[in-house]
């Protein structure tokens, strides 16, 4: 009953001043805006970065020739070389169970392709597998994707990501038409479906073909880049991992870990590595932004301390005629902290609302439990920044205050 | 609490317990050379239904006084009964529930909270002392007409006149419906005409049976009430009973 009337009294004061409470509020509406959005960009960033990796495809290990060159001795140590062979190894469900499926990839950077007067530069090249397509979860829109009989033959077929197909075709059906790619012909057999852009990169601007026609027909039967290999399950990884070591240890007659030849990339590992770089980039974030709440805490206890010099003979007044110590003390910690609250209610929602514009590559995200946060913490600042002054009220004493002009 | 209704020492009607007792009350603040008795040892009774006027020069001591009968501050040594309770000792928050249950302060410059109503300001007791808003409201309204000024209820301080402040400020005094009445100069900063108004206001009070106690420095405001203590350096110096001045030819509105 009594808390009602404080609260009624704080609400009373706080209108009473208006233009000075909107000022203040100001500051911890800025305050809280800035945490959310910034905390937002920090998770939309991570995010994106995560949907990256993930689309190389799900429980996947990725498995690079070591391309660095070490000095032993003076001798230089050439890198050696992973083989198709090597993947073949790696899908015997004998010695390596825990792998479903294992593809060898080419990739080639930047290669030229033409059709008819029309030529466009491809970001990546692939030869590839089908149960490589499979993986990394590339389907096609049009078209059919490669089967296994085009591996085998060697088939000079195509699959053209959407960049491509729009590039070299404009409007027109690519389907069956013969493109030149790095100086081979291969005829287009489909169109992968559009991913759109990852942190700013175009996903669509590459090309598939057979891995055994690209080294027929351009690279040569060389080395491939990597393998990708697929655990059986999401809990099967790091078992999947341990296998690949043995098996390509035993394969290349390597006994101390240090002379392996190639390296290993597990993906869970990286996206828990993301992921902790990118909670710390929020955190930080959020703590640069915490600073400008810390000043609008700084702004409430100026402004309570104002109004409580302000105010100093009303407090006499209300003591004078009985008001318990508590009721002045609620009464000044409420309108600091309705100030911190309903600024910072609005700064969530400006948050939110800012949040919702996408941000060149990627879109902010809003946690629930920044919301919650928030608003825990502007409720502390209002309790912690409006303290002081509210004790002060309460601790006038009731002679002084009346006196006080 | 204590009863101390033995009749017997100075002072007249105690044939009831006191409303006030201060015994042998000091109030000295500094120490040493800077040692000020702003109380040197004052022993005052005041019975139920009187109407006190405390007089004397500006440092003798009556404000000193006020303050300790106000429970607005504690006496150094002695004892101060109010209605029967030994408040001399009480702490802060003891003293904020005497006086919000026990006194009605009236003050000099009126002291009403500004931006809010007259009716607010009148409730404003009531609310620290819990009562419910409904029976607030009615008591407050009920206080308001008695000063005449129910017609007010909805005006802040600032859009009345001095008088109607002063009278607002009574009202408020008086919703709690306190043992005493206690008013600090309340006519002090008001024009002759709003002074008559206002003490006309407190012999109604008075014939009605609440026990004022008033301080002035004005011989004809303390010549309302119907008995005069006179102060001077701390000590009470007369103590005197005489019938208050009849309001004559003043002409007082119906209660």
């Amino acid at each position: 009953m009594m808390l009602r009337e404080v609260v009624r009294f704080a609400i009373r004061g706080l209108v009473a001043n208006r233009m000075r409470s909107v000022l203040t509020m100001l500051g911890i509406f800025i305050g809280v805006a800035a945490v959310v959005v910034l905390t937002a960009v920090g998770n939309g960033a991570g995010q994106a970065i995560s949907a990256t990796v993930s689309s190389f495809g799900a429980n996947t290990i990725t498995v690079f020739a070591d391309t660095t060159t070490s000095s032993d001795e003076g001798r230089d140590i050439r890198p050696r070389e992973l083989t198709i062979a090597d993947a073949r190894a790696l899908e015997d469900p004998e010695g390596a169970p825990a792998i479903a499926r294992a593809a060898p990839i080419i990739q080639m950077l930047g290669v030229e392709a033409r059709y008819g007067y029309s030529s466009h530069r491809i970001e990546t090249f692939f030869g590839a597998t089908p149960s490589y397509l499979d993986i990394a979860e590339f389907a096609v829109v049009e078209g059919s994707t490669l089967s296994e009989d085009d591996l085998a033959g060697a088939r000079q077929v195509v699959l053209l990501g959407r960049t491509v197909a729009d590039e070299l075709f404009g409007g027109a059906d690519p389907l069956g038409e013969r493109v030149m790619i790095a100086g081979a012909p291969f005829t287009v057999a489909g169109v992968i479906v559009e991913r759109g852009e990852i942190i700013g990169q175009d996903i669509d601007n590459l090309a598939f073909v057979p891995i055994t026609s690209l080294q027929q027909s351009v690279t040569g039967y060389g080395p491939v880049d990597a393998i990708i290999a697929q655990a059986t399950g999401p809990d099967q990884v790091n078992a999947a991992e341990a296998q690949i070591l043995s098996v390509l240890d035993a394969r290349y007659g390597i006994t101390d870990p240090d002379d392996r030849t190639y390296q290993i990339f597990n993906q869970a590992t990286l996206l828990d590595a993301i992921s902790t770089i990118t909670g710390l980039i929020s955190a930080l974030l959020a703590a640069i932004a915490g600073i400008s709440l810390l000043v609008g805490g700084v702004g409430i206890t100026n402004i309570m301390l104002m109004t409580v010099t302000e105010r100093t003979r009303e407090i006499g007044i209300r003591k004078a005629i009985g008001a318990p110590r508590g009721a002045i003390l609620g009464q000044f910690l409420l309108e600091a902290t309705m100030l911190s609250l309903f600024g910072g209610g609005l700064g969530v929602l400006a948050g939110v609302a800012v949040s919702s514009i996408h941000i060149g590559a990627f879109q902010p995200v809003v946690m629930p439990s920044t919301i919650v946060l928030a608003f825990g913490v502007t409720f502390a600042i209002g309790i912690f920044f409006g303290a002081h002054p509210a004790n002060r009220a309460a601790k006038l004493r009731p002679i002084d205050a009346l006196r006080y002009e | 609490m204590t009863a101390t209704t033995h009749a017997g020492a100075s002072g007249p009607a105690l044939a009831t317990q006191p409303v006030i007792q201060v015994d042998r009350v000091r109030k000295i603040y500094g120490q040493g050379a800077a040692e000020v008795r702003a109380l040197d040892g004052v022993s005052v009774r005041i019975a139920p239904g009187e109407y006190v006027a405390i007089m004397g020069a500006s440092g003798s001591g009556k404000s000193t006084l006020m303050h300790v009968l106000g429970c607005l501050d504690v006496p150094t040594s002695g004892r101060y009964l109010l209605d029967g309770i030994d408040v001399s000792r009480l702490n802060e928050a003891q003293q904020a529930i005497v006086r919000n249950r026990k006194i009605g302060f009236v003050f000099q410059s009126f002291n009403l909270v500004s931006r809010t109503s007259a009716l607010a300001n009148v409730e404003m007791p009531l609310t620290y002392a819990g009562v419910n808003r409904r029976e607030r409201h009615r008591r407050a309204q009920a206080a308001l007409r008695q000063v005449g000024l129910a017609d007010r209820a909805g005006h802040k301080p600032n859009e009345l006149s001095g008088g109607q402040q002063q009278r607002v400020a009574i009202a408020r005094a008086l919703v709690t419906s306190p043992t005493l009445i206690l008013a600090d100069e309340p006519t002090g900063n008001l024009d002759s005409t709003a002074t008559a108004d206002i003490l006309n206001i407190l012999d109604r009070f008075h014939r009605l049976g609440r026990t004022i106690v008033l301080i002035t420095h004005e011989d004809d405001v303390a010549a309302r009430a119907t008995r005069t203590i006179r102060l001077l350096d701390g000590r009470v110096l007369s103590d005197s009973a005489h019938t208050g001045r009849d309001p004559g030819s003043t002409t007082e509105r119906t209660p």
